[in-house]
């Protein structure tokens, strides 16, 4: 589960901002200043609370917003400011997103079939109407339904076969990112375990990476590589499943994780609970400069503040 | 947390799951009910709304075939047989609508018992069943005609106005709050007056303000639908504006239109009879129902059946569309639908 910094960057996100101007006197900062890097075949988890700024991340990587400020480049082209009608199609046809409610991301007036025929009819991927039929009957075995689903609209389909019908959607263009936007989020917890492993083997398979976007760390730390912990638009921590879980440094991710039940009722009497407050904390976000705790870890503090937590945690 | 990592190191073959064939697999928790098959038996379950679907059909046969099959023309003049009263055969050998006014046996005074004047005739002799038809006739194609002209104005206006929003939608909503803020009746008047009258006229006069209420309708649909999760997903797979909206916006505002269509009908109906009554409808010897009305309202103390056919037909016309788009309303509504 190591990440490999050998592999090709994929998408490399610099100083990404995003404010959503609410006046003229008020501006709504979703995401302040914030980098990380995806490499080829990685699957990158992205947690934080509500209202932190994960989805509005995917959203403006996936250009659905117009990113206020920094820079985006997805497979060596830069997709943060206007595009040329070359990189438009790239990110198009290689970046697809999985949406969080399954039921309200699929057209209730189309069938499956042409629900995930879209990005193919778009792009114009298939020479015969034979063709696309095969396409979407392979990528529907893929996610695990039968070629029976195809006729169905979606509200003849349950949750679990929504979001599976979701996530063909995604593939069938073979991208190379796919972004789980709180993809299991809206699923009860048996289809949660289906579509996170459904996930991960078409991660093994494709070999596409994954910007996986939750608010459940236990699933995070199941799937991911690399974790990038979010909080109040800043990425406060970074780096691989191992760094962050076992070696937490910043108060807010010691926080979060030790808010995570223990199955052991023995174990779960006595769990430490540490509570955070950025209010009262007395850390300031936007005079912290990211530092280097090991080649993967990065932690989002001034110099004192980190020093601190360091000599806190040994 | 150890537990969860023993989940990781399961193969590939352990996390199938047992006894699953993808190919063969039949999923029948859900019936395979098509939409339209779900909306029309919703539709026929209500039964206001099977008995006006009923009536609607009726009187839409009556009025292609009815003047068709009957001896009478709408424009013939018979002075000889002015102000017949009714006579309908079979309900004559029950002693009403018999041809007899006052006892007198009208047909037979006049030497014409072999003649049948359903309806009766008006002041000049014309066959009021025949003229009621055609008038319906008429109506219906005046109401259908400008109704769909509001259609592809209103959904064309309201789909552009709330799915590109911003500035374009407030110039737009500025255009049809200057529209709406002159009196209905005055425009109309004026195009009538300018133009020469009839049904072009006529249906040009209702639509020309009739498709406010359809933009309006349609674009706050639009404006609900575009932010749904569907419609990104379009996006992020590079959909062009051209493609959300005919593949997923038109098609999740239809049942709106079409409920509104069904609404709009009635009321189109009514505003022609209300132009015809007050002088502005299709010119003579043509009949609509309003004309009719109107002709038969000034004798109507004298003999009541040439205003109460007419009022009638189209009571039960606009009765039953009103009945058939609340139907509409309960078997179409997407709050229901999505499960």
């Amino acid at each position: 589960m190591q990440a490999n910094d050998q592999r090709e960057v994929l998408l490399k996100v610099e100083n990404l901002k995003q404010y959503f101007p609410i006046s003229r006197s008020y501006t709504v900062k979703a995401v302040d200043d914030i980098s990380f890097t995806i490499h080829r075949g990685e699957i990158y988890g992205l947690v934080g609370e509500s209202g932190s700024g994960k989805s509005t991340t995917g959203r403006s990587i996936i250009r659905l917003y117009d990113p206020t400020d920094g820079k985006i480049t997805f497979c060596g082209q830069d997709i943060s400011g206007k595009m040329p009608r070359d990189t438009v199609r790239m990110l198009r046809t290689k970046m697809h997103m999985i949406f969080q409610d399954p039921m309200a991301s699929l057209n209730p007036r189309e069938k499956v079939m042409d629900i995930i025929a879209e990005g193919i009819d778009i792009h114009q991927m298939y020479s015969s109407q034979e063709e696309r039929r095969e396409m979407v009957y392979a990528i529907l075995k893929k996610v695990g339904l039968s070629k029976e689903h195809a006729n169905r609209y979606p509200h003849q389909l349950s949750g679990g076969q929504r979001q599976r019908v979701g996530i063909a959607r995604a593939l069938i263009m073979k991208p190379d990112l796919i972004i789980a936007d709180e993809a299991i989020s809206a699923l009860d917890v048996s289809i949660q375990a289906q579509v996170v492993n459904l996930l991960k083997s078409i991660q093994v398979e494709t070999g596409c990476a994954i910007l996986f976007i939750a608010h459940d760390l236990s699933m995070v730390r199941y799937i991911s590589d690399t974790i990038g912990v979010l909080h109040l638009g800043h990425l406060v921590e970074s780096g691989t499943t191992a760094d962050v879980f076992e070696h937490a440094v910043h108060p807010y991710t010691r926080s979060l994780l030790s808010a995570i039940p223990r199955p052991n009722p023995l174990l779960e009497k006595d769990r430490p609970i540490m509570t955070y407050d950025y209010k009262t904390s007395g850390l300031d976000y936007s005079q912290g400069t990211y530092h280097d705790i090991t080649d993967t870890h990065k932690v989002l503090g001034t110099d004192a503040d980190v020093q601190r937590w360091l000599k806190e945690l040994a | 947390m150890k537990d969860m990592q023993n989940v990781q190191h399961l193969t590939e073959e352990e996390r199938r799951l047992v006894g699953y064939n993808a190919d063969e697999f039949v999923d029948e928790n859900f019936s395979g009910h098509s939409y339209v098959k779900e909306i029309i038996l919703t539709l026929f379950a209500n039964k206001a709304t099977a008995i006006s679907l009923i009536c609607l059909l009726v009187i839409v046969l009556f009025a292609i075939f009815a003047p068709m099959l009957s001896p009478y023309t709408y424009k013939e003049i018979n002075s000889k047989t002015t102000n017949m009263p009714m006579r309908i055969p079979v309900l004559e050998d029950l002693g009403i609508f018999d041809g007899t006014r006052k006892g007198v046996d009208m047909y037979a005074k006049k030497g014409i018992e072999d003649q049948y004047h359903y309806f009766g005739t008006d002041n000049l002799g014309r066959d009021i069943w025949t003229r009621v038809w055609v008038g319906t006739r008429i109506s219906l194609l005046i109401a259908v005609l400008a109704v769909v002209l509001d259609v592809v104005i209103g959904v064309t206006y309201g789909m552009v106005a709330g799915f590109f929003g911003g500035k374009i939608d407030m110039i737009m909503q500025r255009l049809i709050e200057i529209l709406t803020g002159i009196p209905n009746l005055i425009i109309m008047m004026l195009l009538l007056l300018a133009m020469e009258p009839g049904i072009p006229t006529i249906c040009l006069a209702l639509a020309i303000t009739g498709w406010v209420n359809m933009s309006r309708i349609v674009r706050a649909q639009v404006l609900k639908l575009k932010s749904n999760e569907y419609v990104l997903a379009s996006r992020t797979l590079g959909a062009s504006p051209k493609r959300i909206l005919l593949k997923h916006l038109l098609p999740n505002t239809m049942g709106q239109i079409i409920i509104t269509f069904m609404f709009s009908v009635p009321h189109a109906i009514f505003f022609e009879a209300f132009l015809a009554f007050i002088g502005l409808g299709v010119p003579i010897p043509m009949a609509s129902l309003g004309t009719l009305i109107n002709d038969g309202y000034r004798s109507a103390m004298l003999y009541p059946y040439q205003v109460l056919c007419p009022a009638a037909v189209l009571s039960v016309l606009m009765l039953s569309f009103n009945l058939l788009g609340d139907g509409l309303r309960d078997a179409i509504d997407p709050q229901m639908r999505s499960m």
